[in-house]
């Protein structure tokens, strides 16, 4: 079928299809769109006709997913055309291209409304079907009365009344205020009268909303849509067009057994009675058939009806169908029918109590968790995590063990921590728990959270019976040739403070646990070396009486790592080394951790965070209060908080002890404060896992990875990591010389000078950036990248990633000034030298006057030009305070410096200044702009400025850009610098981004 | 409620769009190109239901389209596939066996179309015949208007001869 008459389109639509490759289509369609642009632009009065072809080109090109950003203007004007044809493509383009949200859409409310109210029938149509598509909170306001009035007036035939209620139901999910609820229980109980299906499936709708709200309002509703189910379901007065291959409007089944499930339930025995035989002739009636079509439709009413007897809680004989019904259905070929059997079963959990007769289908229940089909494989997961209780923990854990070696990456961090919950809750004795949690690790390392390591050593912590098990495990585990971080870092800390327990075994002598944990230091993150070196003071610590050649170890250890670069490590290194130092005091500072206080595990919590199901959630929560299980969390029964420990008490000593490491211990004592402070009023800090000194005795590892994220260095207040160096030049300083001067020094530090040589010609601009090392070894990871506003064209030429020694590197740049403005590009360079990465976020200097041409105005050019640019927003005037003080000559000079060229004499009045520059940018080619300053010889600190371009933008962006330069906004970072003579200020605030680009644009 | 509609081709080209609640530009080519590397690389045997982002998206294949809508969680999904099916056949009867071709150079047909099944995101007509009745209808308007143009133009024309 040809379209009708609009060849263009058709001959346009071709094209596209002929183009070869993604760049031959944007190149067509953004000939297309400069073509209608320039239709759209000048042509006032366009034909309707060719208006039309153009807003559904628009349309089609919107649809390929360009950027279609002009002509919604024309589609919205469409709209109050008189004719058909036009109106109705205004219609559906408008809410095609525009969403709710958008302005445009405000101008044609009246015209929609007008249609609305109007007499025209088809007018009408169109109108309800934009506002039910895309109408907002706006429209609800101003249209829900005349919308009400269409659907419930008599003499509104069916086809505008279905969309009317529709509509409305639009309206009211923007703002359910527009439904006054006394006034509409009535009419919407008229409305389930409707004979006409069409109308009814639509007010259905309506209902479903309406009642979902505020089911109290609607009760006189309950009977009648049992009446239009009981009419369905016997197929009375169902006119064959509403049957779909076979059955009585499957859709409106659907959405009336909707509807009765919100209402909590149904008091009047006899609509009840009528309701569950309806109900039961689905449930029995309901056979699998071979049409798809037939089967989808008779199974989405019965999975509708599933749910409403759920709902309705019905005698057990009616559930127990239910579930033999699901059981059936998780087993059957079809997908469909699968996946929705495995989700119900899900929900069925939530509301009744039929986990015994659930369990009986585990097993194939598991079978679906190796279905091909990764919906089906993640109904199953849900499942099997809502249906696990104590007596099948073990074998679902297990099962989600094996499947997470297999499973894909998407599915297994969901796993890892469901598996961890359910081990958690369920286990059914510690040993087994610790097993599950270290194979979880082990085989999925990746995507076990700290947050499921943190919880494994608040359990060990707080059973002692775990604790001489935990350590042999972890001993096992440290054999194997490979070892995942986080296994690593559990088996460290459970070493350091239990092996003790293992002394007596082969292999497990303090010298044997160092050795082996020693062994691995190489391999580990930085993080994981502060936990090492914990581990080691405690091992040091437990090896009583003290083995000097282990000692000797051990300090070697701490003295290396007293200058590392990172300072928790460093912390750690020198604290240790001086604790350890101490002899006996040692044994009392470094005892074991004390117990944490009971509390909900962090992970459940995280659970109810993250995406999943909320509703299969809450299942398991209420079904873990109501189920004693001999969980881990329940076994320990001593109070949480012991007597006090010695620790505290030792600490507090300390000082007098040793009055030259003074400085030293008060550290500890901060940073340890939450360990000795372990006490009711601080039990929440301790019991939180997430807050990580809890959980690691001395200063936490995972503490100072948020805190470095944070850029906040709590513990370490020697300066930020990232940017160790220091550049050894004023960077503002030279970006304001270089915003005057064309070429010189943007940075430098002791490593890296950059250099820039830039050359201008009109809107183009051709730089170089000379990368220089200036050390005797090669510069890694080099990267320069350019944050460009989107007036600028950038191109670098690729940066070379290495720099060799004492090498330089030319990077042409080339920059095409699209459109005025005065935000600056930021040239975003990192190196790294040695272990530090250097980030250092420059601007550009190529900024508004590098796109100025000098030019000297004679009185006779300047004035005409000047009168012609007669008012805003070509012509601006403000008055400027807060001047620089400069004298008039050091203005004029500035302003000659801007290339803005001050034309002496021009101005009758000495106090003036008149200056002119060509400005060269691709959107306005060269264009002359003026400049009129006015000055107050009694106060220079103010001024009145007057600017003139033949484009607004540029007028505006001028202005601007010379106020900057004259109010004291470069010399505001100098005072800062001249205070703080290190330059080490600088490039710290410079390398915020947050704050240089709040600087900058 | 269906939040959107889409029809992409087997080679990931969209054919139909349809939001029924508000994206931005941005947004939905995001969610295009979510969707499609999702639907497009499902093997022909699974179901017709993917999780994504907390929402399920129903879609079905018919020769080289894939017609995909987006529910809550909690809807029927069953039944907005059956939706899917209830409009393909619409389009059927209005192009006499409909192919992607139809709707390529026809893509305004579907749209008016669409907009008799939907609104709101809802079902508005279940009945083929009456959908088919009005979008007859809106045909005939349209070419009422243009031979009325057209023999305007007539007249215009023999006037000024």
């Amino acid at each position: 079928m040809a379209l009708s008459g609009m060849r263009g389109l058709s001959v346009f639509i071709s094209e596209i299809r002929n183009c070869q490759n993604k760049e031959q289509e944007r190149l067509r369609v953004d000939k297309e769109l400069g073509n209608i642009r320039n239709r759209f632009k000048n042509e006032k009065g366009l034909a309707p006709y060719e208006k039309k072809k153009y807003v559904w080109k628009m349309l089609y090109i919107f649809m390929l997913g360009y950027d279609v950003d002009f002509g919604h203007m024309e589609a919205v004007s469409l709209i109050s055309a008189p004719k058909y044809p036009e109106k109705q493509v205004g219609y559906l383009v408008t809410s095609c291209l525009l969403n709710e949200n958008h302005d445009f859409l405000r101008l044609a409310i009246n015209t929609v409304r007008n249609d609305i109210i109007g007499r025209n029938e088809t007018f009408q149509c169109l109108a309800l079907t934009l506002v039910g598509n895309i109408g907002g909170r706006e429209f609800a306001e101003s249209l829900a009365p005349d919308v009400q009035k269409l659907l419930i007036s008599s003499s509104c035939r069916p086809l505008v009344k279905k969309k009317a209620a529709l509509c409305l139901l639009r309206l009211f999910r923007k703002n359910p205020d527009v439904v006054n609820v006394d006034g509409w229980s009535n009419r919407m109980a008229q409305l389930l009268d409707e004979r006409n299906l069409g109308v009814l499936t639509s007010s259905m709708s309506l209902f479903v909303s309406l009642v979902s709200n505020n089911h109290e309002a609607y009760w006189s509703c309950l009977p009648k849509c049992v009446k239009v189910l009981e009419r369905l379901a016997r197929n009375q007065d169902v006119p064959q067009e509403y049957t779909y291959y076979g059955i009585p409007s499957p859709w409106l089944q659907v959405k009336t057994m909707r509807a009765l499930q919100y209402f909590p339930t149904i008091e009047d025995p006899n609509t009840r009675r009528a309701l569950f035989e309806v109900l039961q002739r689905v449930l029995m009636g309901t056979d699998v058939v071979k049409n798809v079509n037939k089967n989808n439709a008779s199974h989405a009413v019965l999975f509708e009806a599933l749910a409403l007897v759920m709902h309705l809680d019905a005698e057990k004989e009616m559930m127990s169908q239910c579930v033999a019904l699901l059981g059936k259905f998780i087993a059957v070929r079809e997908p469909n029918i699968r996946y929705l059997g495995l989700e119900n079963m899900t929900r069925m959990l939530m509301v009744t109590d039929v986990q015994e007769i659930i369990k009986r289908h585990q097993a194939q229940i598991i079978t679906s968790l190796k279905d091909p089909d990764i919906s089906i494989r993640r109904r199953a997961l849900d499942l099997l995590y809502a249906m696990c209780d104590v007596s099948n923990a073990k074998d679902i854990v297990e099962e989600l063990l094996q499947y997470l070696g297999t499973a894909e990456f998407t599915m297994r961090e969901e796993l890892a921590l469901k598996a961890a919950i359910l081990a958690e809750k369920f286990a059914p004795d510690l040993s087994w728990y610790m097993d599950v949690i270290l194979q979880l690790i082990d085989k999925a390392g990746d995507f076990v959270s700290d947050d499921i390591w943190f919880r494994v050593v608040q359990f060990v912590t707080n059973n002692e019976d775990l604790q001489p098990y935990a350590a042999l495990k972890a001993r096992e585990y440290l054999d194997k040739p490979a070892i995942h971080e986080t296994m690593m870092k559990v088996s460290a800390y459970l070493l350091g403070e239990y092996s003790h327990l293992l002394a007596r075994r082969p292999g497990c002598s303090p010298k044997e646990i160092f050795g082996i944990i020693h062994e691995k230091l190489p391999t580990v993150s930085t993080p994981t070396v502060s936990i090492l070196l914990s581990s080691y003071a405690k091992i040091l610590m437990h090896s009583q009486p003290p083995d000097p050649e282990l000692q000797n170890q051990i300090w070697a250890i701490f003295n290396k790592y007293e200058t590392s670069i990172d300072a928790e490590i460093q912390q750690r290194a020198v604290e240790y080394f001086a604790l350890s130092k101490k002899g006996a005091a040692l044994i009392d500072i470094l005892a074991e951790m004390p117990k944490f206080p009971e509390r909900e595990s962090s992970l459940i919590k995280r659970a109810g965070d993250t995406e999943a199901d909320t509703a299969e959630l809450s299942a398991i929560k209420s079904r873990a209060q109501q189920q004693a299980s001999n969980a881990l969390v329940v076994t320990d029964q001593q109070p949480a908080n012991h007597p006090p420990q010695v620790t505290q008490l030792a600490m507090v000593k300390i000082p007098s002890i040793n009055e030259e490491n003074n400085h030293v211990d008060q550290e500890v004592t901060q940073t340890n404060g939450s360990m000795g402070e372990g006490e009711p009023q601080n039990g929440d800090i301790l019991g939180d896992l997430l807050s990580p000194l809890a959980i690691e005795g001395p200063p936490g590892v995972s503490g100072t990875e948020t805190l470095s994220e944070d850029g906040a260095l709590a513990l370490a207040p020697v300066g930020e990591q990232e940017n160790a160096v220091k550049p050894i030049v004023d960077i503002a300083e030279i970006f304001h010389a270089l915003c005057i001067k064309d070429s010189g020094v943007l940075y430098e530090d002791p490593y890296v000078q950059i250099g820039i040589k830039a050359e201008w010609r009109g809107h183009q601009g051709r730089l170089v950036l000379f990368l220089g090392n200036k050390t005797t070894s090669s510069l890694d990871s080099v990267q320069a990248v350019f944050l460009s506003p989107s007036h600028l064209k950038l191109e670098l030429s690729s940066v070379p990633e290495v720099i060799p020694p004492r090498a330089q590197v030319q990077c042409p740049l080339e920059v095409v000034n699209l459109c005025p403005s005065r935000d600056v590009a930021v040239l975003d360079f990192s190196y790294k030298f040695g272990t530090n990465l250097v980030d250092n976020k420059l601007r550009l200097p190529a900024v508004l006057n590098k796109f100025f041409q000098p030019i000297t105005l004679s009185a006779e050019e300047f004035f005409p030009q000047w009168r012609s640019l007669a008012a805003p927003p070509l012509k601006l005037q403000e008055v400027v305070r807060g001047v620089r003080p400069m004298s008039l000559g050091e203005m004029a000079n500035l302003l000659n410096s801007l290339k803005l060229i001050v034309s002496p004499g021009l101005d009758p009045n000495a106090n003036n200044l008149v200056a002119s520059t060509t400005f060269y940018s691709e959107s306005t080619r060269s264009m002359l702009c003026l400049v009129r300053i006015e000055t107050d010889p009694a106060d220079r600190t103010q001024l009145r400025m007057t600017v003139a371009s033949g484009d607004p933008t540029l007028t505006f962006e001028l202005k601007e850009f010379i106020k900057e330069q004259l109010i004291s906004i470069p010399s505001a970072s100098r005072p800062a610098v001249h205070q703080q003579p290190q330059p080490t200020t600088q490039p710290i605030s410079l390398s915020d981004p947050g704050a240089l680009l709040a600087g900058l644009l | 409620m269906i939040h959107f509609v889409l029809l992409i081709s087997r080679q990931g080209k969209v054919r139909l769009t349809k939001w029924y609640s508000p994206y931005s530009q941005k947004e939905r080519s995001k969610v295009i190109r979510e969707l499609s590397g999702m639907i497009l690389s499902r093997g022909p045997k699974l179901c017709n239901f993917v999780e994504w982002r907390g929402f399920k998206v129903v879609y079905k294949r018919y020769a080289s389209l894939y017609f995909c809508m987006c529910i809550n969680q909690e809807d029927n999904e069953l039944e907005v596939l059956e939706i899917i099916h209830h409009y393909v056949e619409i389009l059927d009867r209005y192009f006499g066996s409909v192919c992607e071709l139809d709707l390529i150079f026809n893509f305004h047909k579907a749209y008016y179309i669409l907009d008799e099944v939907l609104i709101a995101g809802e079902l508005q007509e279940s009945s083929k015949k009456t959908v088919a009745r009005l979008v007859a209808a809106q045909d005939s308007l349209v070419d009422a208007a243009k031979e009325e143009a057209a023999s305007i133009s007539n007249i215009i024309a023999q006037a000024t001869k």
